[in-house]
């Protein structure tokens, strides 16, 4: 066996070549887009299969009345139709764009804040930058159980504390309220969010030359404006990232909604994502869940074309005009 | 003589085993139907019935998490013994009782999951061609049992058939500290809501609010929105399943509950299904609508301060509206037996050994009562009369009606549940921002949608 493994590549390509059924066959074996293709092929496969295939089926059954334990059965828009004369759904949509809009403007400005005094020279900064992922390495369903109770309308810690300091008489109604209710998950969103959006700037901080910053302090730049001119065009890639993402996980956010409210109160609080989940699985309705969760595509699709646009305007990064 | 199933259907052999062969045509001709329950007792109660289970069956079952520990300890024990009588072994997997129902959604989707799945209320309307059909089984514990209560007959049958064996419920009463109830003048907790409401007023100026969820609660905020709504004679749909949940009556009931949500504590518009068990234990409220868990917990707690909450902790049924009798929703359990089961006969002989007396009453007794029977004859287990504090509980599941009373099961009762629109809208009213015209209007437009077809 090993002789063979000796054989001279051109003398292997001849017999291969005459081996073969047709000189058509082995060009496209040479043809360096065919291997391609062929090398992209298991990861093509992956994505058809597991997000191309589920995204498909759930626009399918979108439009189906499909319900737990009975296949369904084409109803076009049918479904649609009822959530635009669905006022649950409509404060669903409303509560989502609060949640994701409120949330990442304070993820960004507090991440990128907690980001630049972390790439100070501080001591103990390697613990510091460990601390400060805790919030996002906890799992979400814990952090939010520590939250429910934090905002307990009878045992909230704060309302204890500040309580005992003569600052306020009654309990803190944190989830029972609307506007307290969406004030409160937010700001648990916003306490998870901060670490990934920190961290993933402070990463970002570091591959800025100094030489950068020395040549603008040379020429009298104040810290304002290092930070305008150098600092934040030189982050904007990775700002266009990081807050997609973060803007994708805000508006897909499930889990605290679910374990804070479910949703309440008075539906407050409901994403849509968790009516979604709500309206098929326990409700049984698996065409309407799939078609609340579809109504949530465009909005994700916006997300995602701003940053791809914005990741191509090179000039803008760094910091030039369109 | 035994059950032999193929998946596909019943099929009556030889090897069926029912010991007393002069009883088997009462309940094997059909005598499943509505109020036969009754028929028939005295000679029921020499029958026995037997499924032979399939040669190397094995069970998997999923079933809730315990709410009490006893429940747990009780129901292993038996299953234990189970096993060791027929020889078929039995794995059983514990979810958290809300994710009951997705998981059961998806074993019947995909037809493959646990042969056995205790489910809530509507569950098995939701798909019943996919679950085995219990007739034979419920008949036979029906006609030994003193029959089946009104409400475990609705929530099992379908078309006449038994798609789910009724297993009981976490029955929900009025939770209360005598003492403080005392203080506010009254002696006993009144059962009719007028007094129930003036019992909660002056115990609230006591210094001792109430306390019921008003948040999206799956089990604390439907069952007693619901027993309100249907005491004052409010329903979600007619018999014919129209909605009729816009109605003078409803209007009735949530301005009675709007009353009754000035003795609340702050903050039940928020409360999931534990938040009442930790503000009761804490001192924070003095009336709730629970089950026996808080007084289980105080009961068997090691703290002195408990014990003697214990002793103070009061249970009254929930309050009888004008309509003039119970008209109570629990938290309802019953098992399902899978299609795509292999081994059919051997889930049957399982439920069916597990709510025979021998093994039902020691359960009960394990789990202090947590769980009520659906079967007449267990209202004399010695649970409910050892101590006087666990007998209002014993009445749960006879005082109750159905999800989506007074309609159909089905999958919109199931969805209109799902989606809170009775607990929504008593907390809309409750709290001032909707008129209780405007609640029960925007309840019809909501339960309209479920109810369509």
């Amino acid at each position: 066996m090993g002789a063979f493994m000796f054989v001279d590549t051109k003398t292997q390509r001849r017999a291969s070549a005459r081996a073969a059924p047709g000189p058509r066959r082995f060009r496209l074996g040479e043809s360096r887009g065919a291997m391609g293709l062929l090398f992209m092929l298991p990861a093509a496969a992956v994505l058809l299969l597991f997000l191309a295939y589920p995204l498909g089926l759930g626009v399918w059954l979108g439009m189906t009345d499909t319900r737990v334990g009975r296949a369904g059965q084409y109803i076009g828009i049918e479904n649609y139709e009822m959530l635009w004369t669905d006022s649950v759904f409509w404060t669903s949509v409303f509560n989502t764009l609060l949640y994701t809009v409120v949330a990442s403007i304070a993820k960004f400005a507090l991440g990128l804040w907690l980001a630049l005094l972390l790439n100070r020279h501080l001591p103990f900064k390697a613990f510091l930058r460990a601390i400060v992922l805790l919030p996002w390495i906890v799992p979400t369903a814990l952090s939010a159980i520590a939250f429910w109770w934090i905002y307990d309308s009878q045992f909230s810690i704060i309302s204890w504390s500040l309580t005992r300091l003569g600052l306020i008489e009654h309990n803190i109604n944190f989830l029972g309220d609307p506007a307290w209710a969406r004030a409160s998950v937010i700001i648990a969103n916003v306490w998870r969010g901060i670490p990934f959006v920190a961290i993933t700037l402070l990463a970002g901080l570091q591959t800025i030359p100094p030489s950068l910053y020395e040549a603008a302090t040379i020429d009298g730049a104040t810290p304002w404006q290092r930070f305008r001119y150098v600092t934040f065009p030189m982050l904007t890639p990775i700002i266009a990232v990081v807050m997609t993402f973060s803007v994708l996980f805000t508006f897909t956010d499930f889990q605290l909604i679910y374990v804070l409210t479910r949703g309440g109160p008075l539906n407050a609080t409901h994403l849509m994502a968790t009516l979604s989940f709500q309206r098929a699985i326990p409700g049984g309705n698996l065409g309407e869940g799939a078609a609340i969760a579809v109504t949530m595509i465009p909005f994700l699709l916006s997300a995602i074309l701003f940053s791809y646009f914005g990741l191509q305007r090179r000039r803008w990064q760094h910091g030039g005009n369109d | 003589m035994g059950f032999r199933e193929d998946g596909k259907g019943t099929e009556f052999t030889r090897r069926d085993v029912l010991k007393a062969g002069a009883a088997v045509a009462a309940f094997g001709a059909g005598l499943a139907g509505a109020g036969l329950g009754h028929v028939g007792t005295a000679v029921a109660q020499q029958q026995d019935m037997h499924f032979e289970p399939e040669k190397g069956a094995e069970l998997r079952i999923l079933r809730w998490k315990k709410f009490v520990q006893g429940d747990e300890d009780g129901w292993n024990a038996n299953t234990q013994k189970f096993t060791e009588k027929t020889g078929v072994k039995v794995r059983i997997d514990a979810e958290s009782w809300e994710d009951i129902r997705p998981k059961a959604a998806v074993a019947a989707n995909v037809g493959s999951g646990p042969d056995i799945i205790f489910g809530w209320f509507d569950d098995p309307h939701q798909y019943p061609d996919k679950l085995v059909d219990l007739t034979d089984l419920a008949t036979y514990l029906g006609n030994k049992y003193g029959g089946w209560y009104e409400a475990p007959k609705r929530y099992g049958m379908r078309d006449g058939k038994w798609i789910g064996l009724p297993v009981g419920a976490a029955g929900n009463c009025i939770v209360y500290r005598k003492s403080w109830l005392n203080e506010a003048g009254f002696e006993t907790m009144p059962r009719d809501t007028d007094g129930f409401l003036k019992a909660c007023q002056a115990m609230a100026k006591k210094g001792h609010p109430a306390g019921f969820a008003l948040g999206n609660a799956v089990g604390d905020g439907n069952t007693w929105t619901h027993s309100i709504l249907w005491a004052f004679g409010g329903r979600m749909v007619d018999d014919q399943n129209n909605v009729v949940i816009n109605s003078p009556e409803t209007v009735r009931a949530l301005e009675y509950v709007a009353e009754l949500y000035k003795t609340f504590a702050p903050g039940t518009l928020s409360w999931l299904d534990p938040n009442n068990n930790k503000a009761f234990l804490a001192g924070e409220i003095g009336v709730t609508a629970n089950g026996i868990s808080v007084y289980y917990s105080a009961k068997s707690s090691q703290d002195p301060a408990m014990q003697a909450m214990a002793k103070d902790i009061e249970h009254a049924n929930m309050p009888v509206g004008p309509v003039g009798r119970p008209t109570e929703l629990h938290l309802f359990t019953q098992a399902m037996v899978f299609r795509h089961s292999k081994y059919p006969n051997a889930a049957k002989e399982y439920l069916r050994f597990m709510m025979e007396k021998d093994q039902y009453e020691p359960w009960q007794q394990a789990a202090i009562g947590y769980i009520t029977h659906p079967l007449a004859a267990y209202e004399s287990n010695p649970i409910w009369t050892v101590d006087p504090k666990h007998t209002p509980y014993r009445d749960t599941v006879k005082n109750m009606l159905w999800n989506g009373y007074s309609g159909k099961l089905g999958p919109a009762s199931a969805a209109a549940m799902a989606d809170y629109v009775v607990v929504n809208m008593f907390a809309e009213a409750a709290s001032g921002q909707q008129t209780p015209k405007e609640a029960a209007a925007r309840a019809e437009r909501r339960a309209a949608r479920y109810y369509k077809v």
